[in-house]
């Protein structure tokens, strides 16, 4: 739909303090993209602005603004309350879109009590039906689909990570000035502040086609290899219970669950994890289950396409080296 | 020092969770109500603050129907809460995040703050958007998603960790913060406390008290439709014999689930 310009749908992608782009922003466009034109909104400090426009363009937004922040960084959240509210002002669009990170949905809750606006959070998915925009919600573990949208007015959504499959067309470079008044709203500093260290080897947990876990049956951090060891042979990413990340095996980034990621991956692997409602909550959309438990009665079960009753610890390794076996010929 | 905690009633997450599909609303009657694990934890951080310095008031806040609430919010008090404030009124069924974002603030300003304390998202499908609203509500400073917390006369600070940055934060009071389960799991109630909770003070105030009137024309979130997703149901299950790993590996083969074979 790469040809409508009308009916602008603003979408604030994540980039770091430093203006770089973050991941997510070519699924937000691709959303947006689906249901009009996607306008992108980025906030980064000066000189960051032609690079910006030339990469959002190619991941599909009709117009790039950009909003110049030196404070961005040290400030934790006004620069984009502030930068979403002169964007809106100056495009006027029918649906406002953020992704459902931290700072994403700090910054699209902030925005939609300062606007007034309606706001639909943890959406995977937006559409449109005669009256406008509708959001899209996978509710309760995903037992319940249920779409919403504003009674009036622009609907503000942040869309869930991983989420949502439709990507934009490349579109020609189109940036325009904005011009951002800061608020002066009271803001938190960050006194520090460091990336993550990012194992570009494997993929994000979020929106991975295959997930290994590892649950508290694993019994310590240093099992977790085994855990990264199935990964790898599948091209998968890695993710945790909670019991797991409460034993700090891994970091709490890493817990699928209810409280945690949700995700729906062509494949989930669970080892030596129960099943416990609210690790299924984040995990039984998965196209294909499987599990390993040493328990013939761990719930995990109910919901495996194919289980093992096991110790995983003999298990996983003969599944490794039958995957590299039969990759080999 | 004040402290108000906000406190959410939702369906026990161990319990079957229902939606009523002609309306899009929880089905209140399904699974047990209980006080939300992550905002006993955000009590946990009131309490352990009160301790270390005596003169915090800590007070309990919660938007919900009544029924239910008022028992459940008791339990706050039991594990150590000055008091507490149930907000209810008929006006409120089916309240959406902006709503309850205004109800919040209203009644935070009615009781006055230097600090509030929220769980950063709710069990029962929030979004973890409320603490956010409510800070810009009230015009004050707000740090989303705390792991660690440290509070003074003057500040409130932390740390936030995402998937893709940690970063240490600081704000000047009066602050709303929200706080994730890397926080300690809550205390249980004692019997002293159970006892004493009967005596604290128990507020409950409807909109009009809060000098609100929602209007009809105001932008809410509403659902348009509920549909339930069939249940899984399970598939193949064996016991390991020696070559469960060859098995396993057959089954993703089969299923072109090995990239690169
Ligand atoms: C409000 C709330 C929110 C929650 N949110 C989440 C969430 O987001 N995510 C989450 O995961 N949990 C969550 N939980 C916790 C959840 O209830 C469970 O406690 C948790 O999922 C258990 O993790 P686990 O399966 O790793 O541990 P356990 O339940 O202890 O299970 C370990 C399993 O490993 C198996 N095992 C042990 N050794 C071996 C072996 N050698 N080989 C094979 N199998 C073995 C055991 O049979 C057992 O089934 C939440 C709970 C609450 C109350
Ligand atoms: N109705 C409510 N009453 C009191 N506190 C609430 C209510 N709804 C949300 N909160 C608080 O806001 C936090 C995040 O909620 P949510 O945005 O719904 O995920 C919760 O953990 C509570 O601390």
């Amino acid at each position: 739909m790469s040809s409508n310009s009308g009916n602008p749908i603003l979408v604030l992608v994540d980039t770091s303090p430093e203006g770089q782009l973050r991941a997510g922003a070519a699924e937000l466009l691709g959303a947006a993209a689906s249901v009009g034109s996607a306008v992108a909104l980025a906030v980064a400090p000066s000189g960051q602005a032609e690079r910006l426009a030339g990469e959002l363009a190619e991941l599909g937004a009709q117009r790039v603004l950009v909003a110049g922040s030196e404070a961005f960084g040290a400030e934790v959240i006004a620069p984009l309350v502030d930068a979403l509210a002169a964007a809106y002002a100056q495009v006027q669009p029918e649906a406002v879109l953020a992704p459902n990170s931290i700072r994403g949905r700090d910054a699209a809750a902030r925005f939609a009590a300062r606007a007034s606006l309606a706001l639909a959070v943890d959406t995977v998915g937006i559409g449109r039906d005669e009256e406008g925009i509708i959001a899209h919600h996978s509710v309760y573990g995903g037992a319940y689909l249920v779409d919403s949208a504003a009674s009036t007015g622009a609907l503000v959504a942040t869309l869930r990570q991983g989420s949502s499959e439709a990507r934009a067309q490349a579109q020609p470079v189109q940036l325009e000035p904005l011009a951002v008044q800061p608020s002066g709203a009271p803001d938190a500093v960050a006194t520090s502040r460091e990336e993550a260290v990012i194992e570009s080897s494997r993929p994000d947990l979020r929106g991975a086609d295959i997930v290994v876990s590892g649950g508290r049956g694993l019994g310590s951090g240093e099992n977790f290899s085994l855990v990264e060891s199935l990964a790898d042979a599948l091209g998968g990413a890695i993710g945790a219970s909670r019991a797991a990340v409460d034993a700090g095996y891994v970091p709490q980034t890493m817990q699928v669950g209810q409280t945690g990621v949700t995700v729906a991956p062509q494949l989930y692997i669970a080892l030596g994890i129960s099943g416990a409602i609210q690790h299924r909550a984040g995990m039984q959309t998965s196209k294909t289950i499987i599990a390993i438990n040493k328990d013939p009665e761990a719930p995990i079960f109910d919901v495996a396409d194919f289980g093992v009753v096991g110790d995983l610890f003999t298990v996983v390794p003969q599944l490794v080296e039958a995957i590299e076996g039969k990759r080999a010929n | 020092m004040r402290i108000i905690v906000l406190m959410k009633e939702v369906p026990d997450t161990y319990g079957e969770r229902t939606i009523d599909l002609e309306t899009g609303l929880l089905k209140r009657t399904e699974a047990e109500p209980v006080l939300d694990e992550i905002t006993e934890r955000a009590l946990e951080v009131a309490l352990r603050h009160r301790e270390a310095q005596p003169g915090t008031e800590v007070v309990l806040l919660s938007v919900g129907p009544e029924g239910s609430l008022p028992t459940t919010l008791r339990k706050g008090l039991a594990m150590g809460a000055d008091r507490a404030v149930h907000v209810q009124d008929p006006a409120l069924l089916g309240a959406d995040l902006t709503l309850t974002a205004q109800v919040i603030a209203a009644a935070a300003k009615q009781i006055g703050f230097d600090l509030v304390i929220a769980g950063n998202v709710s069990t029962d499908g929030g979004g973890g958007a409320l603490p956010s609203m409510l800070a810009e509500l009230l015009g004050v400073a707000g740090l989303a998603a705390l792991s660690s917390v440290q509070i003074d006369e003057l500040t409130v600070a932390g740390r936030v960790n995402t998937d893709v940055e940690r970063y240490d934060a600081s704000a000047d009071l009066p602050a709303v913060i929200s706080i994730t389960e890397a926080l300690p799991d809550a205390r249980f109630p004692n019997f002293k406390g159970i006892m004493a909770a009967k005596k604290k003070p128990f507020d409950t105030l409807d909109l009009q008290a809060l000098g609100l009137a929602p209007g009809e024309e105001d932008a809410r979130s509403i659902v348009i439709s509920a549909a339930a997703r069939p249940a899984r149901s399970a598939g193949t299950r064996i016991v390991d014999e020696g070559n469960a790993g060859e098995q396993i590996a057959e089954f993703l083969a089969k299923n072109q689930l090995i990239k690169g074979h």
